[in-house]
């Protein structure tokens, strides 16, 4: 699992995104021995999280403003099973670019119908669903002129240690790509394209919103004894 | 075949409008017996405090997570697990995010009271005493303290996962 996960993941140390500079350890890693690790966590209670949750777009008196979209997919281990029972938590800028969030500092519109933030719970077949609003690219001063491109922020939390993954997911197309050091980060086999969504005829919805298409891959789960399952 | 995997990409500074409270600084109750109160700081290389860093707590009893305040100091309600992997100490597996990390940094948070059971720990066996010593916590005020270097001399042993 070592080998894939340093081949999926960026490296910290990648001084084109300038945070990183006083952030990224110098050591090398260090190596777990393989039996070791691999823990699990009693799983998350459902009635923590609420039918609506997953909606973004109706947490307000109003509804928001923006391109009103779905993102919906499917959680997946790497031998493709449902991971199910999984938290999933989103955050992202209203459609102007802005967060709500006391240090954004962007001269952009706050959003009194959105928030910006949304959870759920992975299903039986590992899927998810979320309806909110496009958000906005916005400013940041990696670099002169730059621009992350529109994203939003997914966090996966399920029983497994190995599987926790904080990530971002992008939109087709996106102009700024190119020149965003946080995409490109990830390197190799097209592994930055797994991080954009497919726009989906099916999530579509006729009049009303547009559907985009998103998995995500998490490490397998490998049982490890625990000391009292010993004999003795 | 093997899925690829989804890579990480980092945390970014607004977070916390993303983070419910399902899984909180609370692993245990405040007065249950064996509760324990970890805290520490999170500091950069330069020896700033990190003020926008997520820090969590994960064993068999259960996840625990808090964000850095303003001066990169978290804290974390919890007990030493009860259950570990066979041939280990009992230790804490922690999960540092924070913006300017693109991938979540792992370690391990070992006990100041299992001076033996640390000794005879493999993992902490590979490391040098002064690798050591940024992984096992410091009693402090009725607590456990636990500071995390990102870098510098005091640069805390991360893990790959």
């Amino acid at each position: 699992m070592s080998i894939s996960t340093r081949r999926a993941h960026p490296p910290n140390d990648s001084p084109d995104y300038q945070s990183s500079r006083l952030r990224a350890p110098k050591q090398p890693l260090r190596v777990l021995p393989g039996r070791l690790g691999e823990l699990t966590a009693p799983l998350l209670a459902g009635e923590t999280v609420g039918a609506l949750d997953n909606d973004l777009t109706r947490q307000h008196d109003a509804e928001p403003l923006g391109e009103r979209i779905t993102i919906s997919g499917r959680v997946l281990d790497e031998d493709g099973d449902p991971v199910s029972g999984a938290l999933i938590e989103v955050w992202q800028a209203n459609a102007a670019g802005r967060y709500a969030h006391r240090s954004d500092q962007h001269p952009a519109p706050l959003d009194p119908n959105f928030s910006g933030a949304g959870r759920c719970l992975t299903d039986a077949d590992g899927g998810y669903r979320f309806v909110t609003i496009k958000p906005g690219a916005y400013p940041w001063r990696n670099h002169p002129n730059a621009w992350r491109p529109a994203h939003v922020h997914f966090s996966v939390f399920s029983p497994a240690f190995a599987q926790r993954l904080v990530t971002q997911m992008y939109f087709p197309g996106d102009p700024l790509f190119g020149q965003d050091p946080i995409f490109n980060a990830v390197s190799g086999d097209d592994a930055g394209q797994r991080l954009v969504a497919r726009w989906s005829l099916e999530l579509t919805e006729p009049e009303w919103s547009l559907g985009f298409a998103w998995d995500i891959v998490v490490a397998g789960r490998e049982a490890t004894p625990l000391d009292d399952d010993a004999p003795g | 075949m093997r899925l690829p995997l989804t890579p990480s990409q980092t945390v970014g500074p607004f977070f916390q409008i993303g983070l419910s409270t399902t899984i909180g600084s609370h692993v245990v109750g405040e007065g249950m017996p064996g509760a324990v109160r970890i805290s520490g700081q999170v500091l950069d290389g330069a020896g700033e405090p990190v003020p926008d860093a997520l820090i969590e707590t994960w064993q068999p009893e259960g996840a625990g997570r808090c964000a850095t305040d303003d001066e990169g100091h978290f804290a974390i309600i919890t007990s030493k697990p009860a259950r570990t992997v066979a041939g280990d100490a009992p230790h804490l597996d922690v999960s540092v995010f924070a913006r300017g990390l693109l991938t979540r940094l792992v370690t391990r948070l070992y006990f100041p009271d299992e001076r033996e059971t640390n000794d005879a720990d493999p993992v902490l066996q590979a490391l040098s005493p002064a690798e050591r010593s940024t992984l096992v916590a410091v009693s402090d005020d009725g607590g456990l303290r636990f500071d995390i270097h990102l870098q510098g001399a005091r640069e805390t042993v991360f893990f790959d996962r």
